[in-house]
């Protein structure tokens, strides 16, 4: 452990301790208000690009287990608590929190005010910034921050995604298992651009068999699996940056039943005709209330977005909005009125986060079925 | 949907005395209740029996009866009222009950009165083990393998298929007896073989043993639309096997994966909606085996509890308010988030910052108790601490307990064993010498093994003592990350005691000691200094506490509700204000002697001044209560009650005075230090306060009005003491100097009883003096309350006690106006009582206690603050003293205040005390100068007879109507026994009483039936009581022990619940109460009826 100090680009700086590894890293400062997962917030892609600010003080408590993980790596560019757990607690940990960073090379830093953190960013909005043990001047610090690049218009999907086509056929552990079904299974492709593991586990389990295709496929690529069902993922950064997705999409709407989280869901909405803005410091959490305005019903959800689509732009006769969020009232779901598509801004797949909004897999199985 | 338009008026039912299990908590909630339905505009009718409640006050509801909480007076409110709906969520388990005893009476089909909150159906699939079972099968749910067995053979087979160890547990017997965990056959055959015997159905249940297991809880709400939202999880310190009310627990959960919890999310969902709980909030139980991560559920209450008072004040969460308004049809979408005003309540709360609950006990007061914690809950109070770390909020909760402790050890108060470390040289060497003496070693990890008060300091002595992690996991199941915490307290504590004398490290490690929560008394005695020191050296480099708001979202959002607890970080976020402001505070804990009144007296006194336009700050750590409700004062702070933290949030603030004598003696303890640091103390002067509890200026004051005292004397020594006693005379009372509640009080009448008393006292009152007094034989006692602004005063109430003096103030049922003390009598107690509150220019309120003997007036202590029965007097005279006390401290005068002369009430009120021996089996029930009783009870009629009935009813020890009567009595009493025994008998009852008692009562010529007692064969006395063959017990005891027949024929009637009187006088007053009842039936009125309109002023 050594001296670190995270510096924001508008001159706030905070001194603290590094664990993990040692080094300099940038990256947008962002808060996360869950109590639990922290594991698959590491391990989340759409996360790139970003550091992330644990609310919660203890973190590390439960260590690091394979079974937990959404991708293959931890892709935060850092990671901030305000005290690390000394010791591991759980059955089915593996290795400690500090372990698992050391191993990819992340730097974490604890020992900081996380909550004047929150309250800065809550005002001021995401900022750019950077963690240091090399450099300990806040203000030469700062200053790095500044001249860092800024995330806004960039397309940080291509760093994320998995060029290779696969077939996914991992399963939930079978004592977190639920929902399962024994019917008919459906061909869908999954685009990944920058894929949560538990969305393919949830589409297998829900009664589809996943290819999972990189999200700089064309539709003419996507449309030779024939699948019966297309599922556009949760993705990092800027979803104005990734216009060959928006346009993959224009060219599958219509032809195939296609459900969208997140990034996804950018995507359709902008290639519907919908124009994306930049929340001041997104939705980061496992407990935003949104309504299914179908139903009338509140799911809690789990989110991750610093972007949405802007509600007031999407072409009225044709989209619905089908979902909002309470907190803010900004846009969480819409369908297409004439073509089997919908999408949710949130992730209804979890993990971390509860297990509300299951629904939604269903209603994509029924979608596709209907249309199959 | 919109709240329901077609019903108006809602009953809700309150949760009555203050029991182990039931405390302030539902004050708390059927207050927030109570504000919510009228918010939405229902007209709202309020049974409750306990006076001492914010919910019983007259601005509540719209009517509140103060009535007996029994199907009868139910049924008789619900008949004057006719109200539409019931909600019976908000009283606790006695709330629940008793409106499941209705309904299945029929009350509320005959009155057409619907039940909203929780339907029967739901309660009762809740509430019965089977049931519950069935339901919790039916979605899926796994619990705890079990198994009924009739036979030693069927035993075996069902633990055989469980798989040992199990616990078996013996139906229907009461005190837990006949259970026990068995490791193998043959400790289950024993075990079982006893448990049949035991039991009444001849019925065991065979379990899987969980012990061990963590445990966790979850808080949760659902709507009628069946959202769903989980307010805040639980874990607990303690593994399973000692109950969730006994536990160290911490919020949120520490140990769980996302995955684990949501599991545990989703099981609690499918409880709520399997149960049916439709509308409100509910707390769902779960253990977890560490090994496996099997979760098993343990139990639901379809209810507000004590742990969702915790939950709301953990999270900001306010869960009763919005449960009510989810019972009247709204949904969480439609009810705003308070805190955050802008966000809906159907959200999540998130914190960041760790929460820590830890019980109060009070062991000490009841001899022979067995105080190893288990699964009947025996505290009787609770503090809450908050800290950005759990190391931070342990040791902050550590210190709330007000048991001397100011942190996790280290401060002056350890005690291993029979060994105390009192300087910091026994401490060192106790550090150095415990890891060799292997004995020594071993019994400390016993003790660590088997939960009792201190275990969570055995578990810092088996550290101290070389235990590793691993060895103290494998012997306590502690829980190896909440022992990691502890370790790190502990090796801060060792570089601490290693920085003596240097004071350069001393200043590089003190930040970090106080983000640990070190106290400023902890470093004082790791360092050698006083705390003075350490305070002025912490403030010089200039590590001050911050404050952090509680506002359900982690920062997230703007939060609007201005509550607050302290850590030592960056930033403050208290932000005073410029205004005029006051701070009150509060009593901490409840504990015996030390309870709800005091909490009601601190709301009262924030409700007056804000309204006269003050700031007001509370301060205050016990969870459960009215006072810590973020929507009482202006700003809380939820802090520990030491002169350390309060002088801190005092510095901070700069209110103009502190308000300290409303809060019990708590606050009233750190009057003087408080003063010395410079603190205005509003209300009556520190100076005034010193000379009722000084000893000697004491004396001089009374002297000085010429008021007698019982002949007294002082002793340090044994030999003093006897010495003092011979020169007073026996029997005399024997207590250690300041202490409160009767704590080790007791009455010696001869020399060899205060040698015994003087071994013993010398453990409870350490180094200090013992106080022996003239014990006034067959003296009636009286209380008075009284509120002066310095130069006026007004006698609230003088209360004539039933019990006569020698038993606890606390523990007696006292009757405003006095039944039998003579009119001039009364009138020089009110002139004496002035005369002292004069003298001591009391600004506030004052208690004085006197015994009359033979005509004769003795003043037996003075109390320079708010007493325990300052709400009963309140809502007998219909007069909220502690709203006018604390108005006077801010200046007004009573002639402002309207409020000048007496008030002879047309009523009779009588408060009876309510008592935990239920919970601790074997324990002698009799009445003493050290006060047992944790709560209290109002009967209010038209004349005593009936305000005593009532008021017995109201405590559970209704008096039968009819039936069998038993009386015995010890010597003295014999003479006035026969009076008794023949209106029992004139009222229709059998009496019936053992040889010395019966051969009285014949010479008398009373109808008795002589029986046995128990050493004399049988049937005996005892056997009479385990058939329920008598209906009432008249036993006075002699003074000579739990191990004879009277004691256990005592404490044998609690387990059966049979209404056992113990004093001669209590005796007199139950055949007064029959006599009033037997031909006039009991009737119902409010609060609002008896005093008009004239209570709502003030």
């Amino acid at each position: 452990m050594s001296k670190a100090v995270l510096a924001l680009e508008d001159g706030v700086w905070f001194e603290g301790e590094s664990f993990g590894a040692d080094g300099e890293v940038f990256g947008e400062v962002v808060f996360n208000t869950g109590l639990t997962g922290y594991q698959e917030i590491l391990t989340d892609p759409s996360y790139k690009g970003q550091m992330v600010a644990m609310t919660y003080p203890h973190i590390g408590n439960y260590g690091i287990n394979h079974a937990d993980v959404e991708s293959s790596r931890p892709w935060v560019e850092g990671f901030i608590v305000k005290e690390l757990s000394p010791i591991v607690s759980n059955y089915r940990s593996e290795m400690t929190l500090e372990q698992y960073l050391k191993k990819h090379n992340i730097l974490g830093i604890q020992g900081i005010d996380t909550r004047k953190l929150v309250k800065h960013l809550r005002t001021v909005g995401a900022k750019k910034a950077v963690i240091s043990t090399r450099e300990l001047d806040p203000k030469k610090l700062v200053k790095k921050a500044k001249k860092s690049p800024s995330i806004v218009g960039v397309d940080l999907v291509k760093e994320v995604m998995n060029p290779k086509v696969y077939d996914f056929t991992e399963v939930m552990p079978a004592e977190f298992a639920w929902g399962d079904s024994q019917k008919k299974r459906y061909d869908v492709v999954a685009i990944d651009s920058g894929i949560k593991w538990n969305i393919l586990r949830k589409l297998n389990q829900h009664g589809f068999n996943v290819k999972v295709v990189p999200a700089s496929a064309t539709a003419s690529e996507i449309l030779k699996y024939k699948p019966h069902g297309v599922f556009l993922s949760n993705g990092p950064g800027d979803p104005s940056a990734v216009k060959y997705l928006v346009k993959t999409v224009k060219d599958l709407i219509g032809k195939v039943p296609m459900f969208g989280i997140c990034l996804g869901h950018q995507m359709i909405g902008q290639a519907l005709g919908g124009k994306t803005f930049k929340l001041k410091f997104g939705h980061h959490g496992n407990n935003h209330p949104v309504m299914d305005l179908k139903t009338r019903k509140i799911e809690i959800t789990s989110q991750n977005h610093n972007f949405v689509v802007d509600i007031n732009t999407l072409p009225k006769g044709e989209v619905e909005i089908t979902h909002i969020n309470l907190n803010d009232k900004t846009l969480e779901g819409l369908e297409h009125k004439k073509y089997p598509l919908f999408s949710v801004q949130y992730h209804p797949e979890n993990s971390p986060g509860p297990h509300d909004s299951d629904y939604l897999f269903s209603r994509f199985y029924e979608m596709v079925e209907k249309n199959a | 949907m919109p709240k329901r338009t077609d019903i108006k008026k809602i009953l809700i039912i309150g949760s009555g005395p203050i029991i182990i299990g039931q405390a302030c908590e539902f004050d708390y909630s059927g207050a927030q209740a109570v504000k919510a339905l009228k918010e939405e505009g229902y007209k709202v009718v309020l049974i409750n029996s306990n006076p001492a409640t914010i919910m019983t006050d007259p601005e509540l509801a719209d009517a509140t009866y103060i009535e007996p909480l029994t199907v009868e007076f139910l049924e008789k409110v619900i008949v004057k009222e006719k109200p539409d709906a019931v909600l019976p969520t908000m009283g606790g388990q006695t709330g629940l009950n008793l409106a499941v005893e209705a309904y299945e009476q029929g009350v509320f089909t005959r009155h057409n009165v619907e039940m909203i909150g929780a339907k029967y159906e739901a309660i009762k699939k809740a509430e019965n083990r089977e049931e519950f079972k069935r339901a919790m099968q039916k979605v899926g749910l796994d619990l705890p393998k079990s198994n009924f067995a009739y036979s030693v053979e069927e035993a075996e087979k069902v633990a055989e298929k469980i798989g040992y160890p199990v616990i078996v547990r013996a139906s229907f017997t009461l005190g837990g007896s006949g259970s026990g965990i068995c490791n193998n056959p043959e400790e289950l055959r024993a075990t079982a073989r006893m448990g049949l015997d035991y039991s009444m159905v001849h019925e065991i249940l065979i379990e899987e043993s969980i012990l061990g297991w963590k445990e966790f809880e979850l808080e949760v709400m659902r709507d009628h639309k069946d959202n769903f939202v989980v307010i805040c999880s639980i874990e607990n310190l303690d593994p399973m096997g000692v109950h969730t009310g006994d536990s160290i627990t911490v919020a949120p959960a520490q140990t769980l994966t996302d995955r684990e919890y949501q599991r545990m999310r989703d099981a609690a969902r499918k409880v709520m909606s399997e149960i049916g709980i439709e509308t409100g909030g509910s707390n769902v139980q779960f253990a977890v085996d560490p090994k496996t991560g099997r979760m098993v559920i343990i139990e639901m209450n379809p209810r507000v509890s004590r742990s969702s008072a915790l939950a709301s004040k953990a999270t900001g969460f306010p869960i009763a308010k919005f449960a009510a308004k989810l019972a009247v049809g709204l949904t969480l979408d439609e009810i705003p988030n308070d805190i955050t005003k802008h966000t809906p309540a159907s959200f999540e709360p998130t914190i960041d910052y760790c929460v820590v609950k830890i019980p109060r006990f009070a062991f000490e007061k009841f001899e022979g108790v067995d105080d190893r914690l288990t699964t009947q809950m025996k505290s009787v109070g609770e503090a809450m601490s908050i800290g950005r770390t759990f190391k931070e909020a342990l040791q902050k909760g550590l210190r709330s307990l007000e048991t001397k402790r100011f942190g996790l050890g280290g401060d002056g108060k350890d005690k291993v064993l029979d060994q105390a470390l009192e300087t910091r040289e026994e401490y060192l060497q106790f550090i150095k010498t415990v890891p060799h003496r292997k004995e020594f070693r071993e019994k400390i990890m016993a003790y660590a093994k088997t939960p009792r008060e201190d275990r969570i300091f055995y578990l810092k002595y088996a550290y101290l003592a070389g235990y590793t992690t691993e060895e103290i996991y494998r012997h306590t199941s502690v829980d190896p990350w909440f022992l990691a915490q502890l370790k790190q307290i502990i090796d801060m504590e060792q570089e601490l005691l290693q920085a003596k004398g240097n004071t350069q490290t001393q200043e590089t490690m003190m930040r970090k000691a106080k983000e640990y929560g070190f106290s400023d008394r902890q470093l004082a005695f790791y360092w050698g200094l006083r705390e003075g020191d350490v305070r002025k050296k912490r403030k010089k480099l200039g590590i001050k506490p911050v404050y952090k708001l509680v506002d359900t979202c982690a920062a997230e959002f703007k939060a609007y509700t201005p509550y607050f607890y302290s850590t030592y970080e960056e930033e403050d976020e208290a932000n005073p204000s410029k205004r005029k402001k006051v701070m009150i505070l509060g009593g901490g804990p409840n504990r015996i002697g030390q309870g709800i009144e005091f909490d009601y007296c601190c709301v009262h006194a924030v409700l007056a001044l804000k309204k006269m336009g003050y700031e007001t700050i509370m301060v205050n750590s016990n969870p459960e209560t009215v006072s810590t409700d973020y929507d009482t004062s202006d700003k809380l702070f939820f802090e520990p009650l030491t002169l350390e933290d309060v002088l801190n949030i005092y510095e901070n603030e700069k209110p103009l005075g502190v308000i300290l004598q409303l809060g019990g003696q708590t606050p009233l303890n750190l009057a003087k230090a408080l003063e010395a640091n410079g603190v205005r103390i509003l209300g009556t002067s520190v100076k005034a306060i010193d000379r009722a509890e000084d000893r000697d200026k004491f004396k001089r004051l009374l002297h000085k009005i010429q008021l007698s005292q019982p002949a007294n004397g002082i002793a340090t020594s044994l030999e003093e003491a006897c010495e003092v006693a011979k020169k007073i005379g026996y029997p005399v009372v024997v207590r250690p100097s300041y202490v409160l509640g009767g704590r080790a009080m007791e009455i010696a009448y001869d020399e060899s009883s205060l040698k015994k008393y003087m071994k013993k006292a010398v453990e409870a009152s350490g180094k200090h003096p013992v106080l022996i007094d003239k014990f006034l034989e067959d003296a009636t006692e009286m209380d008075v309350d009284l509120i002066s602004d310095g130069k006026t005063a007004v006698v609230g109430a003088v209360m004539e006690h039933i019990e006569e003096a020698g038993i606890h103030s606390g523990d007696s049922a006292s009757v405003i106006p006095p039944f039998s003390v003579a009119r001039e009598t009364v009138e020089e107690i009110i002139f004496k009582t002035k005369q002292i509150a004069k003298e001591l220019q009391v600004v506030g309120l004052m208690n004085v206690q006197y015994a009359i003997q033979k005509g004769q007036v003795y003043c037996l202590e003075v109390n320079p603050r708010a007493s325990r029965t300052v709400p009963f007097v309140s809502k007998t005279i219909g007069v909220p003293l502690a709203k006018l006390a604390a108005q006077l401290m801010v200046g007004k005068t009573l002639k402002d205040l309207k409020f000048t002369e007496e008030i002879s009430p047309k009523h009779v009120a009588v408060k009876e005390s309510v008592f935990p021996f239920v919970k601790f089996p074997g324990v002698d029930i009799i009445l003493s100068p050290e006060m047992k009783s944790t709560g209290e009870v109002m009967g209010i009629d038209k004349d005593f007879g009936k305000a005593f009935y009532k008021s017995q009813d109201a405590a559970m020890s209704r008096i039968p109507k009819k039936g069998t009567v038993f009386i015995s009595v010890k010597d003295s009493d014999k003479p006035k026994i026969p009076e008794i025994a023949r209106a029992f008998h004139r009222l229709g009852f059998k009496v019936v009483s053992t040889k010395g008692t019966a051969q009285v009562l014949r010479d008398y010529r009373v109808p008795v039936q002589e029986i046995l007692k128990i050493t004399e064969g049988s049937p005996n006395i005892a056997d009479w009581v385990r058939n329920k063959k008598m209906d009432l017990i008249i036993n006075t005891p002699s003074g000579k022990g739990p191990m004879l027949d009277e004691g256990k024929i005592r404490s044998l009637a609690v387990s059966f619940n049979i209404p056992c009187i113990t004093t001669v006088s209590a005796a007199r007053a139950a055949v007064r109460g029959l006599q009033a009842v037997r031909d006039d039936e009991l009737d119902v009125k409010s609060i609002h009826d008896y005093h008009g309109v004239k209570m709502l002023k003030g």
